[in-house]
């Protein structure tokens, strides 16, 4: 299929020279050379922000390059400059790019998602049956199976991401980019994906593999190029290094450990009985879920997303209600509703999606600082806000956790990841609250942020606070959970004592095991 | 009751039906078209006044019929073209930008009409679209004169439901255009042109508002008076919905209002003692009616409304 | 080219977009009217003396602003919480058409009595008509884009079945228009002799009033942060459909007021003329204040001298005053790139 690929000099398919990409002050992308030979699988590791997806966005034509440029091997010639800024050329020369967050139609389907873009524009009706014929024999050699007449969005996530890979694969990709692809898999899932990319590289395809996540890395690729801030450290062949060393180049620094000194649980905080929510289908929706949460607890939920997380995370922000069984609140029973009542009776919520729910980008900090908290009479005198106070406060949360901003004034929206979060946590943990959900909190920052957010949760764990930690990042869970518990279709599992639990065994789990077997399959 | 039966059992309400529902149906294509894209039009209202007067103005100063068909449709695409700057590149509020080439075409068309007619007292008239009977079909009972005894601006029409239908589902170009309606990133990692894909389909849409516009003027009338899309414009935007956002049934949306419109007309002359303005208000309510009926079940395009901008952080 | 968003707006920036807009706007407009062969500066001095030139000319202006604030503030308060009350018109006229019902001679009080209550009643009459869309919104998920525009039609109509049936004028000699306001209930003239009326004063107190809601205030607080993330908002804890329905209420509230002012203020009587689209030139007011309530006041002045300086220019030099509206609906245009301006920087590349 791809093997008719005929590597440029020295068998090169791909060069980057001198790559760099300002966005505004900040240097995203600096003097990057790289080279990608035929059959390949190399790993581009390095942390959030360091510049990987920007360095890939560049190369697919996402975004333009300040400086530098890229070659690409052509089928039957040698390297060929790569048009700038043009997916189009992109795809033309033989590169396929699987996004972290999938770029699927989700009112399409499989077919015409892989259609898109392939036939001339005015030509006068779609070519289906040959389409269907080439990708038949393409899901063969690949050992890829996915329906062709479904609608994307009908589809589970290891689903889109097969359907991902063959549309890069039905435009004879020669290079193939994957930009973060184990994130949302379970272990069993990721060993499936890399059967298949070593399969493709045994055929010639070579394979750009983003990452941070070391293990990973080892496990899939032939060579790694290590990426920190902007710059390449390190380019070595994966056989012969280990973890603590890449871990030590792609963090520059020694990581702070992060360690969770045992408590004694105390009082309950929040009890569930038999609570359901009703969703859309059996993915989206609670089904009968029993949980109890103590203080000085941090239970953690994994799971694939979309397994219910966000009816469960939903019922404790107070966003949807449960339509059976009770809730116990602080010992009280809840009724609930609104966030408001669940504001007001002390829950502190982080939000999944930052930008979507937790902050209005428009607005300035200091009002963002205020969102939960206008109504009192701290705040506000007749509905008129107390404006010196409010900015006075806002000026202690942005010191008190470490915000880096120009000060209370500035836009929102503005803010990098990482800040956007401490101000999202520093509203929540400012009120002290006893109940803490927390659903993915640190999603998408460097190493630094994911620290410090993990050092929050843990003070507050120590205060006193029962947390409840969403994450599909089974180490963060590990690490910060005294509990875990698996969600599934909508059912979570009873809670395990972390100790006793293996990542092999939760991935079964996240597969849609029981607890028990899991436990016997992983053994 | 039997008052009621008597008037649909007429063959000229038939076609006064298809007669009022034929610039609803370019209207609601048209509309169709960009939002499927991605972009609300809420120039249309403006766009069809100039397609009025820019068609029928066009037949004034000398040019045959088609000449001023194809002269309004020009029109129009101009002023999609500077909704579709303004919206998809630049990606300014599709609504106030819409409610602006509005107020610009609408002026600009009064305008342009004192400025070549300063002194008439009243718009002169030229020699509209005759009715073009198909021999034999134009004489089946009731609906025949409706669907076959029309001028050819209303088989246009028809043949424009026809050719969107089959352009969206069945091409290469229409799965292009449905996808940036529905996910420009996923378009845009395939190779589409998001920015191009929506701004042509901006462009043909306005062309086709124009068109109807104009079939006010040209085919339905004979001159050109101020004010008289008189809301149709707004009501195609109510269609769409209704139609959710198919063709075929935005044409069945357009006949069934445009068949309440014969039959209010009537009406009004059957039901004593009610003030017609009572009458007239119905279309208008019936197309919030529509809205209401239709609201919870539409499959809009997800990324309508919403502006893409490559390579934004 | 490419944009760039900006960190921080210069404060001249928000200045000199709107008026770098309205230049812009004028010189677009000098196309039209070269292709009238008329000498340009000499039109658009003309305009300036025919709204600005005279006492006479000034209190025109300012008589024809004070529609235009409450219309733009009754914008600019909906588009601020991103409702898209496009229904002004509509508003405007019911608002004109309950002070009328109640201010033409029902009843007779003291003008502390009747002037209050029929500006109650035409912000009640304008809030009522917008809380059907905002209900529609609310409710049932209709876009209240259309249900707004369609209402403008049909108040229209029904404001025509009023002045030619139940509410006519016996005294009218048959022309569709309702019987005057009475003298109790009509807005004292703030300068003798001319149309400048008390109107003007609520407008402006209108407006810094609306200001201090919006920015001052916690349902301020509420109706931006609805407007700008709604999902944010409620997550937060924000009642988002309560804050859209104050909005809906105050916006039709806004736009009422503006016809109770044209009527008893200005004309004394109803008729289907009262309001040259001030519903929609309000739109263009909003965005060229940048929906800030102070400056609605100077883009209401701003679009009154272009509509009284179009008139006395058109009598002049004999071009067409829909002139006016040309300019008008060019400059919300213009407006709308220089707001681009503000947030963006431009890159060539």
């Amino acid at each position: 299929m791809t093997a008719s690929a005929e590597p440029g000099p020295e068998g090169v398919v791909l060069r980057l020279r001198g790559i760099t990409k300002r966005f505004g002050d900040l240097v995203a992308n600096n003097a990057i050379d790289l080279d990608l030979t035929a059959g390949e699988i190399l790993a581009l590791l390095g942390e959030n922000g360091a510049g990987k997806t920007t360095l890939m966005n560049i190369l697919f034509g996402h975004y333009l390059a300040d400086e530098g440029e890229i070659l690409v091997a052509g089928p039957n010639s040698g390297l060929q400059p790569l048009k700038a800024g043009s997916p189009s050329a992109a795809l033309a020369a033989g590169i396929g790019m699987v996004h972290q967050h999938f770029t699927l139609a989700e009112n399409l389907s499989v077919l015409d998602n892989i259609l898109l873009g392939t036939e001339p524009l005015w030509r006068p009706l779609q070519k289906r049956r040959e389409a269907r014929d080439k990708l038949a024999s393409l899901m063969g050699q690949a050992g890829l199976q996915v329906g062709l007449e479904v609608v994307v969005s009908s589809l589970s996530v290891g689903e889109r991401q097969r359907v991902e890979i063959l549309k890069a694969l039905y435009r004879d990709a020669r290079i193939l980019i994957l930009d973060e692809p184990t994130a949302v898999l379970t272990p069993q899932e990721v060993e499936r994906l890399f059967e298949t990319l070593r399969r493709l590289a045994s055929h010639g395809l070579s394979v750009v593999f983003i990452s941070h996540k070391l293990g990973e890395v080892l496990d899939i690729s032939d060579r790694v190029t290590v990426l920190r801030a902007g710059r390449i450290v390190a380019d070595l062949p994966s056989t012969g290094t280990d973890r603590a060393h890449l871990a030590e180049t792609m963090v520059g620094r020694p990581i702070p450990s992060t360690i969770r000194s045992p408590m004694e649980p105390g009082e309950v905080l929040l009890a569930l009985d038999r609570v359901r929510v009703p969703g859309t289908d059996r993915r989206t929706g609670l089904a009968e879920t029993i949980l109890r949460l103590q203080r000085h607890e941090i239970i953690g939920v994994a799971g694939v997303s979309g397994n219910g997380q966000a009816a469960l995370a939903g019922l404790i922000c107070g966003l949807v209600r449960h339509d059976a069984g009770e809730m116990r609140l602080f010992g009280r029973r809840a009724v609930i509703g609104s966030p408001l009542v669940m504001v007001t009776a002390g829950v502190g919520r982080i939000p999944e999606d930052r930008l979507d729910d937790g902050v209005v980008g428009d607005m300035e900090v200091w009002e963002n600082l205020l969102l939960e908290d206008y109504r009192q009479s701290r705040f506000q005198y007749a509905g008129f806000i107390r404006q010196a106070e409010a900015q006075a406060h806002a000026r202690d949360v942005i010191e008190g956790f470490d915000i880096r901003c120009p000060g209370p004034r500035a836009i929102t929206r503005l803010l990098s990841g990482g800040n956007i979060q401490k101000l999202i946590l520093g509203r929540v943990l400012d009120r002290r609250p006893d109940l803490i959900l927390a659903n993915q909190p640190a999603r998408g920052l460097d190493v630094g942020a994911v620290t410090y957010v993990h050092q929050r949760l843990l003070e507050a764990r120590e205060r006193g606070a029962g947390i409840i930690l969403i994450s599909e990042d089974l180490d963060e869970l590990l690490t910060l959970s005294d509990r875990v518990a698996v969600m599934y279709r909508g059912h979570l599992s009873p809670t395990m004592p972390t100790e006793s639990v293996t990542i092999r065994q939760l991935g079964l789990m996240m597969a849609g095991q029981k607890a028990e077997e899991a436990e016997i399959d992983a053994a | 009751m039997g008052e009621l039966l008597d008037i649909l059992l007429t063959a000229s309400f038939w076609a006064a039906a298809v007669r009022i529902a034929t610039p609803l149906v370019f209207g609601t294509l048209g509309e169709l078209i960009c939002e499927r894209a991605g972009v609300l039009n809420l120039g249309i209202e403006g766009i069809m006044t100039a397609g009025a007067m820019a068609g029928w103005m066009a037949v004034y100063q000398g040019a045959d019929l088609w000449t001023g068909v194809v002269f309004a449709a020009i029109v129009g695409m101009i002023f999609g073209l500077l909704h579709g700057l303004l919206t998809v590149p630049l990606g300014l509020s599709q609504h106030v930008t819409g409610l602006g080439i509005t107020l610009l075409a609408t002026s600009l068309t009064y305008f342009t009409y004192r400025m070549i007619l300063p002194d008439v007292p009243s718009p002169p008239r030229i020699e509209p679209f005759q009715p073009l009977e198909i021999p034999l079909l134009s004489d089946l009972p009731l609906l025949g004169p409706a669907l076959f005894g029309q001028t050819a601006l209303t088989y246009l029409a028809f043949g424009a439901v026809i050719l969107v239908a089959f352009v969206l589902y069945k091409t290469p170009l229409g799965l292009a255009l449905r996808s940036v309606g529905e996910n420009p990133a996923a378009a845009e990692a395939q190779g589409i042109d998001v920015y191009r894909m929506r701004i042509g389909a901006v462009m043909a849409g306005s062309a086709l508002m124009a068109i109807g516009g104009a079939f006010l003027t040209m085919s339905a009338f004979n001159a050109f008076f101020f004010e008289m899309v008189a809301g149709r414009g707004w009501i195609c935007i109510a269609l769409v919905v209704f139609a959710s956002w198919r063709p075929g049934k935005a044409l069945l949306g357009a006949l069934l209002f445009g068949a309440f419109d014969a039959l209010q007309v009537r009406l009004q002359q059957v039901i004593g003692g009610v003030p017609y303005q009572v009458f007239l208000m119905l279309p208008y309510m019936l197309s919030i009616l529509a809205l209401i009926v239709m609201s919870r079940r539409a499959g809009y395009p997800r990324a309508l409304m919403v502006p893409y901008r490559k390579g934004e952080r | 080219m490419r944009l760039e968003v900006r960190g921080e707006v210069p404060l001249a920036l928000t200045v000199l977009a709107p008026a770098g807009a309205i230049v812009l706007a004028l010189m677009l407009t000098a196309i039209p009217l070269l292709w009238a062969e008329v000498p340009v500066l000499r039109a658009y001095g003309l305009i300036f003396e025919g709204a600005l030139g005279s006492r006479f000319a000034l209190t025109e202006t300012l008589a024809r602003a004070t529609p235009l604030i409450f219309t733009g503030l009754a914008a600019a308060v909906a588009f601020r919480a991103k409702l898209w009350n496009i229904g002004a018109e509509g508003q405007l006229y019911v608002g004109a058409l309950s002070a009328v019902a109640i201010g033409s001679g029902i009843f007779a009080a003291s003008p502390f009595v009747m002037i209050p209550l029929v500006l109650v009643a035409g912000a009640l009459a304008g809030a009522l008509l917008m809380l059907i869309p905002t209900l529609l919104k609310l409710r049932l998920g209709v876009d209240e884009v259309v249900t707004t525009l369609l209402l403008n039609f049909i108040v229209l109509l029904f404001v025509s079945m009023m002045i030619e049936g139940p509410m006519k004028d016996p005294m009218g000699m048959g022309w569709p228009q309702t019987e005057p306001i009475i003298e109790q209930a009509a807005l004292p003239k703030l300068i003798a002799k001319t149309r400048v009326h008390a109107g003007l004063l609520l407008a402006l107190l209108a407006g810094a009033a609306v200001w201090v809601l919006v920015q001052r205030t916690t349902w301020g607080l509420e109706m931006r942060a609805v407007g700008a993330n709604p999902a944010a908002a409620r997550f937060a804890g924000m009642p988002v459909g309560r804050v859209v329905l104050r909005v809906g209420l105050l916006s039709g509230a806004l736009a009422g007021l503006a016809g109770v002012g044209e009527v008893a203020g200005l004309k004394g009587y109803l008729t289907l003329d009262l309001s040259p689209g001030f519903g929609y030139s309000g739109i263009v007011v909003a965005m060229l204040a940048q929906l800030n309530a102070l400056a609605v006041i100077a883009a209401a002045l701003f679009v009154a001298v272009v509509f009284v300086g179009a008139d006395f220019m058109s009598r002049s030099i004999g071009v067409s005053s829909y002139l006016a509206n040309l300019i008008v609906a060019t400059s919300l245009l213009t407006m709308l790139l220089a707001s681009l301006a503000t947030r963006y920087r431009i890159r060539m590349k």
